[in-house]
């Protein structure tokens, strides 16, 4: 697939737009439909498309497998950090209320944070399971 | 109350049958994961069926709505969907690992060479 | 429609076939969803089972190889049937006990949803509800979650990252 010119250019003009999509996905989930879990499906899907056409060498040298393995557990620890943050000031855990000023600025702030916690351990585990596939027996 | 008005459950138990008569049958582990799959989406419909009420919309609020489908079904399925792929991931690695170490997926294969020694 | 492609799917032959076929599936149940107010869930189902689940598939199948493809057998057998039949049917006469579809009386709409859509936009500020209630409401649930979705991956990484290989004499045992 690498070599087929219409494949390619169509991927790279689609690309950007999977990957803005995820990211509109990502930040509007609080008024329409979308959240975390589907942003970070969506990411991942265009990093997967990418590498379905480039090949899966070049999509490594970009997104090296160590960072896809910080990205994993650094989403986890943001989420897990959102709610110890309100633990230590003063609320229940993962109670964000404390957060900002008021209730509805602490609430926003609290789930904006748990949202992007959850896509990037979603993206992450996704492209890594991805690398974990295909990779096998590239080596 | 109407037999007919329970046709979402039967819809669901159809299904989640299908699911498990090709894990119970098929021999191919692949097969097996798909049966699996098949059986969990059932219960995903499950779920949603209950939470979904007549006359109501999507339970995001806007002007001029009043009835909203419950939110607390979707929220459990929307989660055990993604965790749902993770386990299939899973699962399907194992398959791999089975397939290189065994070099076959099929499960009465795979007891004969064990058998073997 | 969805019970014919579930259908299909217990009945082709090829492996390739029936991935191709998990990917049509879950599309069908992504309209199911958006016919039950669920858009939240389908999109979900539309982005995993549609596009993940099935280049998973594609990705196993490529890696374990095509010759073993037909090896499963599809005859009847009719033992498993008897058994699958039989609990369908006990399942049908348990749903004489449910409520009707598209019941608002049903238990599962009286207890907490409606504290949710009436106070979810006053206490979250948020007007998905779906949101409100997973990042919110729900958040112990959604860490469980997720750091399940985490383990799966460490789990994935720790079965096929590894670099060397090993024989199949030595990997027999694990």
């Amino acid at each position: 697939m690498k070599n087929n010119f219409i494949v390619r250019e169509v991927a790279n003009l689609f690309l950007p737009i999977i990957v803005l999509f995820g990211f509109y996905v990502q930040f509007h989930g609080d008024f329409g439909p979308g959240g975390g879990f589907q942003a970070g499906v969506i990411v991942a899907v265009g990093i997967i498309l990418y590498a379905l056409v480039h090949g899966l060498k070049k999509t490594r040298q970009l997104i090296p497998d160590v960072f896809i393995r910080f990205l994993m557990a650094m989403g986890l620890l943001l989420f897990a950090a959102t709610g110890l943050a309100s633990l230590f000031l003063g609320a229940e855990f993962l109670n964000y209320s404390v957060l900002g000023s008021d209730q509805l600025t602490g609430q926003h702030i609290g789930i904006i944070l748990i949202e992007l916690g959850v896509g990037i351990t979603v993206a992450a585990v996704m492209v890594a399971i991805f690398y974990a596939f295909v990779g096998r027996d590239a080596k | 109350m109407s037999w007919f008005s329970h046709y979402n459950y039967w819809i669901v138990i159809f299904l989640m049958m299908i699911g498990l008569y090709i894990v119970i049958c098929r021999d191919n582990l692949a097969r097996k994961v798909i049966g699996l799959n098949v059986f969990q989406t059932s219960v995903f419909v499950l779920f949603i069926s209950i939470g979904a009420v007549r006359g109501a919309t999507a339970p995001i609020l806007a002007e001029g709505f009043t009835e909203y489908a419950n939110p607390l079904p979707h929220v459990l399925i929307l989660t055990a969907i993604v965790v749902g792929v993770a386990t299939t991931s899973l699962a399907l690695a194992l398959i791999v690992r089975i397939n290189e170490a065994y070099g076959t997926i099929d499960e009465n294969q795979i007891q004969a060479k064990d058998g073997d020694g | 429609m969805l019970a014919v492609t579930a259908i299909a799917l217990l009945c082709v032959r090829g492996l390739f076939v029936a991935s191709m076929l998990t990917g049509i599936y879950s599309l069908l149940t992504t309209a199911l969803f958006v016919l039950l107010d669920a858009v939240d869930v389908a999109f979900t189902e539309a982005a995993v089972g549609a596009g993940i689940t099935t280049v998973l598939f594609l990705a196993m199948l490529s890696k374990v190889s095509a010759r073993h493809n037909d090896s499963s057998t599809l005859n009847f057998q009719p033992l498993p049937f008897l058994v699958v039949i039989l609990t369908g049917a006990l399942l049908v006469y348990a749903t004489r006990d449910m409520p009707e579809f598209g019941d608002p009386q049903a238990p599962a709409n009286l207890h907490v949803a409606p504290k949710y859509i009436k106070d979810g936009k006053k206490e979250t500020g948020v007007p998905n509800l779906v949101t409100a209630v997973l990042a919110s409401y729900r958040g112990y649930d959604t860490l469980g979650e997720v750091t399940v979705i985490f383990t799966a991956g460490v789990g994935v990484l720790l079965l096929l990252g590894r670099k060397r290989r090993r024989t199949s004499g030595e990997s027999g045992e694990e």
